[in-house]
């Protein structure tokens, strides 16, 4: 074992945490367990909410074959690193069984909804999904984007107010990247144009969008809310096969319109960046812009032209806190997302894969702390609060790999000043 | 000659943002008042309207801050101060943090961190405060002690990852700020912590002992914490301007790759500026406590790493600018209190207003166009720096 890469190392090491905290789990959630009850899993089959499929298994029973599973996993994380492959199988194993342990053991001689979990994991995604492809528009430019809070609230305040005036949450929906745009576009005009240091000025640009938000709100939006403030909202669209599949169906095609424009825009992402030109092109600039512009390429055009693309984008999510789901806007709704999805697209290694995996598994996270608490668990919520903010920590310490951003990202580009 | 010409910046410059944002701010007061926009048709009573709701709303932000009238004919002269000691007690824990931003920013490290920083500041100084009985001075020189370690460590924390393994600091502090505000949730409702008799998250209040001493009387609240403040900010100008150790801050905090080839070890100076800034802030929230709030609280951090970082921003990153650049803050915060209860105009108007002051300043080329300035060569903006450098 001594002639490894860095690389192999870093992940044997992975593989030794997994392999560590499924002893850990045998531990706690099985020798040493006193839960005799059994747990319930509740399944939504359909896409009816009579059609619950339940089942139901002994705390030590399941807590034992996931367990198992993990040790699988484990195992199969082995066998990767022998034939010098990733180690993504293994861990989406190991995470998803050490869960399921951990579940059947803390939530013994309690229901737990499990589609419900889902659903309410994907919604909680849905706002940082769209914050980190912000991010990743950005940063893959070379333009730091710490403002995705900004644009979030922002995008939420005016497709709030926009629904309400109109009484039509389409519009709604069409005013909010609009206001998204806006605030790239103060981003755009001061890290590029003024080249201020860009993690100054996104952070400028949120405390002024939280106080204007907050100002407008306390001095309109309360006092005239018939008029401002009482936005109507999306409903969910079925769509007609794939929402009958069972457990995922209802969770993934059974949402409001919001959500299938996401779909579409985390694809076309994916796509665009590594198939196209202009993704080409982009992943220059934020690498390498003196390569970029000696081949004639335009950097801070298609900076500008990207961070007000990922002003956009973040506004179609702004628009999620609102019409996407309870229509009128408060103060300070977003309530830090943004900040999460920057951290879930450095947790993702800046690609627009690993932005979605880290967005869901905040989400899940945080959800499952919501679920967790309500039915009365021997952890104390905040702890569980905690995962995704210490989970980052530990991503950008390179315990799970080398996290490196674009080369360039930060750093303002003028000719003659590499 | 370069000289004049930097202080003409240091101070030119501000000011004209100062007027620019309290325009802009007195736009959005205006545009946002529904009475004021009904005379929008006839230009005279339009104006007289604005004007009046300006000239209050600011009018409003002077008497909470610095001297109330009313308050001094109510009761005496002296009681009119009352809002200029309640400004001091706010700009106490924002120099405070300001200076563990600043601090940071001078070694090439951005700090947004102090906000997790001040919380375990306080924490330290309550649990020494109300748990222990000790005489006098030594009290609150204990709490203090106590909050400022753990506040340095918290802040090491972040030093040490970004030395060992390059961890951005400002991904670690956002995060790190999100923990401490949970682990602070967690904490006030254990037993240790839980001020016995309450549901609330409320910790015991500090014994009389530890408490920092009023200045002025029981019926001001000004304590001797802006003392603590001041001769921490004459240490960091001591530190920076005077000491090896600040040459070596500076020098990496200038060019980290010149200070490399000069010899200084860079994860020493990334680690210990972070200890320091860590302490800083904990002084603040052991301060804090032990001077103004008396109890811990899940809130007590409001929004001061916020706030802390607008602070070192306008104060361009140098000490006396910060202890300035928290005290003008501090007046528009205390003020935006008497703007909201006096006038109803939302004291958010006050954040819009710092953060344009800020936003102006950190732009410089932009205020110069628009006031066409001179550009002058002295001038220092704060470094662009990507998440890798």
């Amino acid at each position: 074992m001594h002639n490894l890469t860095v690389q192999q190392r870093r992940q044997l090491r992975g593989l030794i945490t997994m392999f560590v905290l499924t002893l850990f789990g045998a531990y706690v959630f099985y020798f040493n367990s006193d839960k005799t009850e059994p747990i319930t899993f509740g399944f939504i089959v359909g896409d009816e909410w009579k059609l619950i499929k339940e089942w139901v298994i002994v705390s030590k029973t399941g807590a034992g074959i996931f367990l198992s599973l993990s040790i699988v996993g484990v195992l199969v994380g082995y066998l990767q690193l022998r034939s010098k492959r990733t180690l993504s199988l293994s861990s989406f194993i190991f995470g998803f069984s050490f869960i399921m342990a951990f579940l059947c053991w803390a939530a013994s001689g309690k229901f737990i909804p499990f589609t419900g979990l889902l659903q309410g994991a994907l919604m909680l995604s849905v706002p940082l999904i769209f914050g980190s492809m912000s991010g990743l528009l950005c940063e893959k430019s070379g333009v730091i984007n710490i403002s995705i809070e900004g644009q979030l609230l922002a995008a939420a305040f005016v497709s709030g107010i926009v629904a309400s005036l109109t009484k039509s949450s389409i519009w709604g929906l069409v005013a909010a990247p609009f206001a998204g745009a806006l605030i790239s576009l103060l981003l755009a005009v001061f890290a590029i144009k003024y080249a201020v240091d860009q993690v100054i000025i996104g952070f400028v640009i949120n405390v002024l969008v939280i106080g204007f938000t907050g100002f407008i709100y306390t001095e309109l939006l309360i006092p005239y809310e018939a008029t401002w403030n009482t936005g109507p909202s999306f409903s969910a669209i079925a769509i007609p096969i794939l929402s009958k599949i069972p457990i995922i169906g209802p969770v993934l095609f059974n949402q409001t319109i919001i959500i299938y424009f996401m779909y579409l825009i985390v694809i076309a992402i994916q796509i665009a960046l590594f198939k196209s030109r202009w993704g080409l092109r982009t992943r220059a600039i934020g690498e390498m812009p003196i390569a970029a512009d000696s081949v004639g390429i335009n950097v801070n055009r298609l900076r500008f032209w990207n961070v007000i693309l990922a002003g956009f984008v973040a506004g179609i999510g702004g628009a999620y806190f609102t019409v996407g789901s309870v229509g009128g806007f408060t103060k300070q709704m977003t309530a830090g997302a943004g900040f999460i999805a920057l951290a879930g697209l450095i947790f993702g290694k800046w690609t627009p894969k690993g932005a979605v995996i880290a967005a869901l598994f905040f989400g899940f996270a945080d959800n499952l702390q919501g679920t967790l608490t309500i039915i009365g668990v021997p952890i104390p919520s905040e702890f569980m609060l905690m995962v995704p903010y210490v989970a980052t920590i530990i991503a950008v310490s390179g315990v799970v790999g080398r996290v490196r951003a674009p080369a360039a990202d930060g750093i303002p580009y003028s000719r003659g000043n590499k | 000659m370069v000289k004049i010409e930097k202080i003409k910046n240091n101070i030119v410059l501000p000011i004209y943002a100062f007027i620019f944002a309290f325009f802009i701010g007195g736009l959005v007061i205006v545009f946002s008042d529904p009475e004021v926009m009904s005379n929008i048709k006839s230009p005279g009573k339009f104006l007289t309207s604005a004007g009046a709701k300006i000239g209050n709303a600011y009018l409003a932000v002077f008497q909470g801050s610095i001297y109330d009238i009313n308050l001094a004919r109510g009761e005496s002269f002296f009681k009119g101060f009352y809002p200029l000691s309640e400004t001091i007690v706010t700009a106490t824990p924002l120099i405070l943090t300001g200076l563990a931003v600043t601090l940071a920013f001078r070694s090439g490290l951005f700090n947004i961190g102090a906000q997790g920083q001040f919380i375990f500041g306080a924490i330290g100084a309550s649990y020494v405060g109300f748990h222990f009985d000790l005489p006098p001075v030594i009290h609150p020189i204990a709490s203090i002690l106590a909050g400022v370690f753990l506040a340095g460590i918290y802040g090491g924390i972040v030093g040490l990852l970004k030395a060992k393994t390059g961890a951005h600091e400002v991904i670690v502090t956002i995060m790190l700020n999100y923990v401490a505000g949970f682990f602070i949730l967690w904490l006030l409702k254990t037993t240790l912590f839980l001020r016995p008799g309450r549901i609330d998250p409320i910790a015991p209040e500090v014994s009389e002992n530890s408490r920092l001493p009023l200045l002025l009387g029981k019926d001001l609240r000004i304590h001797a914490g802006i003392f603590i403040a001041l001769l921490a900010a004459l240490f960091v100008w001591w530190l920076l301007a005077k000491s090896t150790l600040g040459f070596k801050f500076r020098a990496v905090g200038s060019n980290a790759n010149a200070a490399r080839s000069a010899g200084i070890s860079i994860p020493f100076v990334t680690t210990l500026t972070m200890v320091l800034c860590g302490a800083l802030a904990g002084l603040g929230g052991a301060v804090h406590v032990l001077g103004t709030e008396h109890a811990l609280t899940s809130g007590i951090g409001g929004s001061l790493g916020f706030d802390a970082i607008t602070v070192a921003l306008l104060g361009r990153a140098a000490p006396l600018g910060t202890v300035v650049a928290a005290f003008l803050f501090a007046a528009l915060r205390t003020g935006g209190v008497t703007l909201q209860s006096n006038t109803g105009t939302p004291a958010e108007i006050i954040q819009v207003i710092q953060a344009l002051i800020v936003l102006f300043i950190a732009a410089p080329a932009l205020v110069k166009g628009i006031f066409r300035l001179k550009n002058t060569s002295a001038e220092k903006t704060l470094t662009a720096k990507g998440w890798n450098g």
